[in-house]
């Protein structure tokens, strides 16, 4: 036998650091060599989820200026003003690959970073709303990661005591080797209370807070989410941080009691990249540096590696900049909360960040005995981090993104024959992505804080805000079957969804902030996506005239399997100035007329009802016209403002027929709707073409509601009225279009659909159950 | 004169907020008592709030009774006081021994948040005096561990006591057994909330607090919030003629 050397790869590449990044760490070094400590706070520091160095030339472009924004990206989270002295702080994040890994403990960290990102800022977070997806719900693999995530959102969200308001569960298989667990958090605070993650005044006292630091979670920046992901390796098991909401629970109470109290100059959480990120980021931000005592970080086991608790990222710990003389309140906070405080460093004013061991005076001045393991100037670790400028090349197949001057070619060349709506209707109803989510939902505690007023299952989740007449609204959309054909259109449809629903309960939505969940930036045509998606979000904000306050993106989503559809996921936060004018999705009295906005346009690829079909299809989207949404979202604000309107829905996945399907369902109410066909009964039905709205009224106000609606330019119908004979849902068609289909097929009658309300519940309560395998 | 009102806060109690809001909204004048107090700072009766006491990571309430408050609660209870446990409040009474019987997991071993309906046995107790209906009193359940669980001679005697004091009932208003959809987690005899022999301490799964102003949805768990109220305001005047006479 013999003995054969392996090569070894050079520390560097080990880490995920590239030979031509190591040559940029040395330049930031003044030409020097990093030690093994410097080079792994680089790693974890520069990696794609810390430094967003694919990315960040591309978010410069956003707009970002809005009305009332207090606090924008770059910050924990964005800020935005709703009067009364008020704010909301808001902010979705990926935890995409430890959710692959490890279901149970990655959602629930993902809720835990989420929420502390919230809290650090000052704000109580008042909710979350969780999107998820997945890839195909009969796969047993599915069915494991769905259940692992919807337990570990629920058994950290319900024990710390913030309410799962809203979100989305989405299967398409592109998500089946990388699935993808996004998720909101919303916090209300006093404005005045906004507290920012810097760390000004050399000297004050940089204080660790929460639990104690361990093995757990090292390298989960860099390590799961800013690689390529091979498959559920176990061995990437010890990078997936593990939860303890019980701890977190404590850490909002102190964290809240100490900026209440004015205890603290800044505050920051820790969460990827550990104590190197919260040191070097609020350093970096107040233009200071900080000497970090290793020997003072409490510890969870003893042998810890210097590099290991550099970068370690246990969860449940934060960060705070303290006046000396208020250190003694600081300390009597934290421990009456049961948590673990100390004093590991202090401010410095030299812009370093430096880590010594062998202790330090009382003054914070390391002793003569101690000695220096690493000296990184902040910068070099966060706002002058490396930055890439990738590659982005289309796709020679792709489909022909609309641009200026060129008319989109539109064709509707779905399979007609025998097709019957009523069973079309129920088959969408039932099917995974649009059948209820109540099964989830019911995991999660959707009412604590005795805040909200529309929950879960019915369109966007409202909160009200105690003390004021005012309530808070907030959605998540993405559209990835768009997305896929056109990123830059899956993008600018995912903002007019998502803002969509929250301005049709008569909230104005506020601003935006979004995941980016992509695929490989070093692939030309992954970033291709990326750069389209981002373009899209800009060009739809500023259509809406929104802000974009922060955000996360998410990269190297892929897997064997291949990449995932692009995936823009989108928060939207809405503010109603009174929660009595609020209105919903379902139907309010028999007799109310029914009122369809919008123009319904050709294209069915990416719908819902072309998945159903499982055709191939070689059409194109439907097309969006962002000042036709502006103006859409616009009008039904004032309609609610004015007191017109009883409800209102948005037409989107499934198309009209599903979106009656739900008003009725919701209300108990069926509708006689009569559609005038000018094209396809597909598209007339289940057809998703975006900007529409299916409002109901009283007959009283429908000519004020049309007159409205002129003069926003929009296109306006009277389709039929709410109730009528018989308990159910009837949408007849007349007239044949170019299609001439009804004649076709020597009958009228299979362009009626009748369906009794007890059907569409039964179809659409129990298709996820259905296919999840969840029901005996 | 608003009657004051204790409500515990254990660490990971999570609706004391919410139960102090509610008792605000109700005309008292709700107090916070910190778990590590021994005293109850001569409060007229005690919420037990829900949420999860020490983190539950072992079992719902097995910490807090050992915790410094909950001496100074049995103590109060023994000698009459009020004392209302919700959700994790009612676990707790349930280890301390103040209530009988025990909330194991719901038989469908996932957490259950939703809306449930119940309906009050009677009306004349001190947690259900200003109902003015017995039922159906709609309000949202949010709990892993609610099943309410205990031996067949012991239901008995509760029943024949009158000690039930809130049941689930499905939409025609009779009492949802286990295996009942409008039962949220297999409580035996669709049993929702308990009280004592001496008819002093009561606690339910459900949270009214939650359910205490219309734009919530309901506010079905006001009565219930005022029924305590009341009574807490005649206790204290009958157990407090100093207070009365320094007024």
């Amino acid at each position: 036998m013999t003995i054969t050397e392996q090569p070894v790869e050079p520390l560097h590449r080990r880490l995920g650091v590239t030979d031509e990044e190591l040559d940029a760490i040395r330049d930031r070094l003044g030409g020097r060599e990093p030690n093994e400590l410097e080079l792994a706070m680089f790693s974890v520091m520069w990696s794609e989820h810390c430094s967003y160095k694919s990315s960040k030339p591309l978010l410069r472009t956003l707009p970002t200026a809005g009305a009332g924004v207090v606090a924008g990206p770059g910050e924990n989270a964005g800020v935005i003003s709703i009067g009364d002295g008020l704010a909301v702080a808001f902010k979705i994040e990926s935890h995409n690959h430890p959710s692959a890994v490890e279901p149970y403990q990655g959602a629930a960290t993902g809720v835990g970073g989420i929420l502390r990102d919230i809290f650090t800022m000052g704000a109580r977070p008042i909710a979350v709303l969780d999107a998820l997806r997945f890839g195909d719900p009969s796969e047993p693999r599915t069915r494991h990661l769905v259940d692992g995530v919807v337990r570990g959102v629920g058994g950290y969200g319900n024990c710390v005591g913030v309410p799962t308001v809203g979100g989305e569960l989405v299967f398409d298989p592109s998500y089946q080797g990388n699935p993808l667990v996004n998720v909101m958090a919303i916090g209300l605070l006093e404005e005045r209370r906004l507290t920012l993650a810097a760390a000004p005044g050399p000297g004050n006292l940089v204080v660790l807070f929460g639990s104690a630091t361990g093995r757990d979670g090292i390298g989960g920046a860099s390590v799961l989410a800013s690689a390529t992901f091979t498959h559920d390796d176990p061995s990437k098991r010890p990078s997936v941080q593990v939860g303890d909401p019980f701890a977190e629970k404590l850490l909002i109470e102190a964290s809240l009691e100490l900026i209440e109290r004015g205890l603290v100059e800044g505050l920051q959480d820790l969460g990827a990249g550990g104590i190197t990120c919260a040191t070097s980021e609020t350093a970096d931000r107040a233009g200071t540096g900080m000497l970090v005592d290793l020997d003072a970080i409490p510890r969870r086991e003893p042998g810890l590696e210097p590099f290991e608790v550099m970068i370690s990222e246990s969860q449940e710990r934060m960060c705070a900049a303290v006046r000396p003389d208020r250190w003694a309140d600081v300390r009597e906070v934290c421990e009456r909360w049961g948590l673990p405080v100390a004093i590991i460093g202090r401010v410095t004013a030299d812009g370093d960040i430096v880590v010594v061991e062998g202790g330090v005076d009382g003054d914070g001045r390391p002793l003569p005995s101690a000695r220096e393991l690493a000296r990184i100037p902040a910068a070099a670790l966060t706002s002058d981090a490396i930055v890439h400028q990738r590659v982005a090349l289309a796709p020679t197949h792709r489909r022909g993104a609309p641009a200026p001057g060129v008319p989109a070619v539109v064709s509707d060349s779905l399979p007609e024959r025998g097709m019957d709506p009523g069973a079309v209707l129920l088959a969408l109803l039932g099917s995974p992505n649009l059948a209820s989510r109540r099964i989830v939902y019911e995991q999660y505690d959707s009412t604590v804080g005795a805040d909200t007023v529309a929950g879960p299952g019915h369109g966007a989740a409202v909160l009200r805000v105690k003390g004021t007449s005012k309530a808070l609204v907030a959605s998540t959309d993405a559209n990835h079957g768009v997305g896929r054909l056109d990123p830059w259109l899956g993008a600018a449809m995912s903002v007019a969804e998502a803002t969509r629903n929250v301005s049709i309960t008569g909230a104005r939505p506020l601003g935006v902030t979004n995941c980016l969940n992509y695929g490989d930036p070093t692939r030309a045509e992954a970033f291709w996506q990326l750069s389209e998606g981002v373009r899209g979000l800009g060009d739809a904000c500023r259509a809406l005239g929104l802000p974009v306050t922060g955000g996360n993106v998410s990269l190297y989503n892929e897997s064997p399997a291949g990449p995932i559809a692009p995936t823009p996921e989108i928060g939207v936060v809405g503010l109603i100035d009174d929660v009595a004018r609020l209105v919903g999705p379902a139907f309010g009295h028999v007799g109310d007329a029914l009122v369809l906005l919008g123009d319904t346009t050709p294209g069915l690829a990416a719908s819902d009802y072309a998945e159903l079909a499982g055709a191939a299809l070689e059409d194109d989207p439907p097309s969006l016209d962002l000042a036709r949404e502006a103006a859409l979202q616009a009008f039904i604000r004032e309609a609610i403002g004015r007191g017109l309107v009883v409800s209102a829905q948005d037409v989107s996945g499934g198309g009209l027929a599903v979106a009656l399907a739900e008003c009725a369902m919701w209300s108990g109410l069926g509708a006689q709707v009569r559609l005038a066909l000018t094209g396809s009964p597909a598209v007339a039905l289940f057809g998703e073409s975006p900007s529409r709205l299916v409002v109901s009224c009283a007959p009283l106000h429908a000519p004020a509601l049309e007159l409205l609606a002129r003069r926003y330019g929009l296109p306006v119908e009277r389709i039929g009225s709410v109730g009528g004979e018989g308990d159910g849902l009837v949408i007849e068609s007349t007239g044949a279009g170019p299609m001439g289909a009804a004649e076709d097929r020597g009958s009228r009658v299979a362009d009626a659909l009748e369906v009794p309300l007890a059907d569409l519940r039964h179809a659409w309560d129990h298709g996820l159950a259905r296919a999840l395998g969840w029901e005996g | 004169m608003p009657v004051r009102i204790g409500v515990v806060v254990f660490p990971g109690s999570n609706c004391d907020r919410d139960t102090l809001h509610a008792l605000d909204l109700a005309g008292a004048e709700p107090v916070a008592l910190w778990h590590e107090q021994a005293t109850l700072d001569g409060v007229a009766a005690v919420v037990l709030p829900g949420g999860f006491a020490y983190g539950d990571y072992l079992r719902a309430g097995v910490i807090a009774r050992f915790s410094p408050i909950m001496r100074a609660v049995a103590g109060f209870a023994a000698t009459g006081g009020l004392v209302l446990g919700i959700c994790n409040g009612f676990q707790v009474l349930a280890e301390a021994g103040l209530v009988p019987g025990a909330l194991l997991r719901n038989t469908s071993l996932r957490f259950a948040g939703r809306e449930v309906t119940i309906a009050a046995e009677r009306l004349d107790t001190a947690f259900t005096g200003a109902l003015a209906v017995r039922g159906p009193l709609r309000m949202p359940v949010a709990h892993g561990e609610g099943c309410y669980y205990a031996d067949e001679a012991t239901l008995d005697a509760l029943e024949r006591d009158g000690r039930v004091l809130f049941r689930y009932v499905d939409a025609a208003g009779n009492p949802a057994g286990p295996g009942d959809p409008a039962n949220p987690n297999g409580s035996l005899r669709a049993i929702a909330g308990v009280r004592n022999a001496a008819g002093n301490v009561a606690g339910l799964m459900p949270h009214p607090e939650r359910a205490a102003e219309a734009i919530l949805g309901s506010d079905d768990g006001m009565g219930i919030v005022r029924s305590l109220v009341e009574s807490a305001g005649r206790a204290a005047t009958s157990h407090a003629p100093v207070e009365v006479g320094a007024r």
